[in-house]
């Protein structure tokens, strides 16, 4: 991987090749910061037109996929700034960090015999086997993902769609391992409170 | 454990991030409650999904625009 960066400086098969393995990632973790899929269009574009600016000063200390990303992310930004879809400061623990994930009213209380316990487990989805619900769960999961609070998208977007390390995401975001962990806990928590939200209506 | 501490700490649990202590009565806590069971469950099946959100692809023009530049760039 890292060797890849002077080969695509001469190999226009290798560009080629990695336009097309990363350009959907990319696209998908640059509409985390932007308004709509056109602007993601052309946000993926500049960062191709940035890595061919850029190559020759490729550093081959983190993997070019990081380094691309870098680009995207902070091409992302910028964009999002300038639609004044602003992703506020990654950094910056706020309200939407604290208190339980899960409702819990869905616990026992403290008067109870089993305090902290669920008092009704989690009604079963139906299989993902299925094919139609397959399809529906990734209808609900891009609706609700556009609904989550931003940093948390974009932390989600960069692990479980673009299949980044956290260790790559600390480092594209500038944000601690346990910053990271906390948006990429929430998101997922709410990410599967709304699917749980659409089968138990489904249901009904 | 109780099932509101073990909700909060599945991404750490997953992450392989818990502590050896925590993490052992995580799973022991795990193997006796079917809710908790079935949120893990859930938990996976939520990130599953998102690595299978359909692919967008990056539109044709652009990509031959990009190719046009890769060999009109002045090598160095």
């Amino acid at each position: 991987m890292s060797s890849r960066g002077p080969a695509l400086r001469r190999d226009e098969a290798t560009f080629a090749a990695l336009i097309d393995a990363w350009s959907p990632g990319m696209l998908r973790s640059a509409r985390a910061y932007v308004a709509d899929d056109h602007t993601a269009q052309d946000v993926v574009q500049e960062t191709w037109l940035g890595v061919l600016r850029g190559i020759d000063g490729f550093q081959q200390r983190s993997s070019l996929r990081t380094w691309v990303y870098r680009i995207l992310v902070n091409k992302a930004k910028t964009r999002g700034v300038r639609d004044a879809r602003t992703v506020p400061g990654l950094g910056v623990v706020d309200c939407e960090d604290h208190g339980p994930t899960v409702d819990p009213a869905r616990f026992r209380g403290a008067d109870d015999p089993y305090p902290g316990h669920w008092r009704s487990s989690p009604a079963a989805w139906p299989s993902p086997e299925d094919g139609a619900v397959a399809a529906e769960t990734r209808w609900q999961l891009a609706a609700a993902l556009a609904g989550l609070p931003a940093r948390q998208r974009v932390v989600v977007t960069l692990r479980d769609i673009a299949a980044h390390s956290s260790e790559e995401v600390c480092e594209l975001l500038s944000i601690s391992a346990a910053n990271q962990r906390v948006l990429l806990h929430r998101g997922r928590a709410a990410l599967r409170a709304a699917l749980e939200r659409h089968w138990v209506k489904e249901a009904m | 454990m109780n099932c509101d501490e073990f909700v909060e700490l599945v991404t750490a649990y997953l992450e392989g991030a818990l502590p050896p202590e925590t993490e052992q009565r995580f799973v022991e806590h795990l193997a006796e409650c079917d809710g908790c069971d079935r949120y893990l469950d859930q938990i996976r099946t939520t990130v599953d999904a998102l690595g299978r959100l359909p692919a967008q692809r990056l539109a044709p023009e652009a990509r031959d625009r990009l190719l046009a530049a890769f060999r009109d760039w002045p090598t160095g």
